[in-house]
């Protein structure tokens, strides 16, 4: 248990990269999956279908095995990232094709007479986007997007392959050290959990406070 | 009627539309002049709605034209007699004069009654909030829900809800105003409510095209009925004409239909 204690301040480095990378993958992903939502539902076929593809694709091969590509395949064709840079760009990557397919499902779950009603009071299509669509759409991107956002948090976890003292890592380290696992794995399974109940909590409040809408 | 030399608000021309092998508009002639209140009846399939649709293009037409005000609605000069598609910001202005009501609503949920009249006049013709609510509480006021401005569309009835849905329209001054079977969804013991609104605006003057089963109200409002079939215009003229056409078997047997379905 002393142990325990003693790694704490550097548990708390790991636990920060940890927040650090998750952070950075959750909005870079909802940036890039948006984009591509958007455009694989309104785009043109010349469109659509690069996206389908990168979203099928990404979500049927292990993240594990993308972080490996990225990190020791793509330099040998010049294509060079910090070990950082690379889980950032794969976990990105992956959570991104997950969020294409939210996004869509939310737009399409929407009937399309609003989208009529909002082009026959003369909206441009990113007024229709912002002012009737979005706000309704939202209400089911929701909790399919925290699920993502608890993945990534879960899903790097994986950066510690690579040699990035994130959580994991830390909690590895101080192991091999000390040689008690069980304590400092279930501190470690505590610091995940509360930061995903607190994600999940956040989820439940913002859901409640978009329950208004009804069809 | 209205005088012949003034412009159609709305003229249509030749106007044919096929879903695949199906041809929903078979060449389509009609003038639309200020003031009058176009009914059209006719069977389902027989492709009413769909030209309604295509006045402010939620469907595209493959052929003919359509003029709304003088401009047309479908379709671009692209140079050298070619025609283009629009742009839609191009559409977006065109349509922003021509009003739909539609036959399920379609207010927008999220959006109180006042807040679905004022987003087009906010976002579309520029009008300060303060403008924007009360040129939208003047016409909830006038469609009888003054006492709804702050309700949302799930608390109103389905009523109620249309009664919305053509304050929404008509505050946007429309040249024409689209109404696409607007009491088909309702009870019938809210109809009247809805179909009364509309008879207002026809005493006021405003331009309409109606596509409707209510016969009764077709001959009360209509300066003209058009008969649909096989996406043509079968036959056209006044109420007393229309209803009364013996000579026309299609039609009488569509009237046929819709008697019994009444009685």
């Amino acid at each position: 248990m002393l142990y325990a204690i003693q790694s704490l301040p550097f548990l708390w480095d790991g636990l920060l990269m940890t927040l650090q990378v998750s952070a950075l993958v959750v909005i870079l992903s909802l940036i890039a999956g948006v984009i591509l939502g958007i455009g694989i539902v309104y785009g043109p076929p010349w469109l659509y279908w690069p996206i389908r593809i990168y979203s099928d694709f990404l979500r049927g091969i292990p993240l594990l095995v993308l972080i490996f590509f990225i990190y020791y395949a793509l330099p040998l064709i010049g294509v060079n990232f910090t070990n950082f840079m690379s889980v950032v760009v794969a976990l990105s990557a992956f959570e991104a094709a997950h969020i294409i397919e939210v996004v869509r499902g939310a737009i399409q779950s929407i009937h399309r007479g609003q989208n009529e009603a909002a082009k026959a009071i003369g909206l441009r299509f990113t007024q229709r986007l912002l002012h009737v669509i979005a706000p309704q759409a939202i209400r089911r991107f929701l909790p399919p997007w925290i699920n993502a956002v608890v993945d990534t948090v879960k899903g790097s976890a994986l950066v510690s392959l690579v040699g990035i003292v994130d959580l994991t890592l830390a909690i590895q380290q101080v192991i091999g050290r000390t040689y008690v696992p069980m304590p400092l794995y279930i501190l470690g399974a505590i610091m995940y959990f509360v930061i995903n109940y607190i994600l999940s909590s956040a989820s439940r409040a913002l859901e409640a406070r978009f329950a208004y809408i009804r069809e | 009627m209205s005088e012949p030399a003034s412009v159609p608000v709305v003229r249509i021309r030749g106007v044919k539309k096929a879903f695949g092998n199906n041809r929903v508009l078979d060449g389509v002639d009609l003038d639309v002049h200020k003031g009058e209140v176009v009914v059209v009846i006719g069977p389902s399939g027989s492709g009413k709605t769909t030209l309604l649709r295509c006045i402010n293009l939620l469907e595209t037409y493959d052929e003919g034209s359509i003029q709304v005000d003088g401009v047309e609605v479908g379709f671009r000069d692209g140079g050298e007699g070619v025609r283009k598609h629009r742009h839609d910001r191009d559409l977006a202005r065109i349509r922003a004069d021509i009003g739909m009501v539609f036959q399920l609503f379609n207010l927008f949920p999220h959006l109180t009654a006042r807040e679905n009249v004022m987003l087009g006049l906010r976002k579309v013709r520029g009008r300060t909030p303060a403008d924007a609510k009360q040129i939208a509480e003047q016409w909830l006021a006038r469609v009888g829900l003054g006492d709804k401005f702050d309700s949302l569309p799930s608390q109103l009835s389905g009523g109620q809800q249309q009664r919305v849905g053509i304050a929404r329209a008509v505050a946007m001054g429309p040249k024409v105003l689209l109404l696409d079977e607007i009491t088909s969804a309702l009870d019938p013991e809210l109809v009247g409510e809805v179909l009364s609104v509309v008879q207002e605006l026809a005493r006021d003057g405003m331009t309409m095209i109606v596509v409707t089963h209510e016969m009764t109200f077709a001959r009360d409002v209509a300066t003209r009925i058009v008969f649909m079939d096989g996406g043509r215009i079968q036959i056209q003229g006044t109420p007393r004409e229309v209803l009364s056409a013996t000579g026309h078997d299609r039609l009488k047997a569509f009237l046929a239909r819709i008697e019994m379905k009444h009685h």
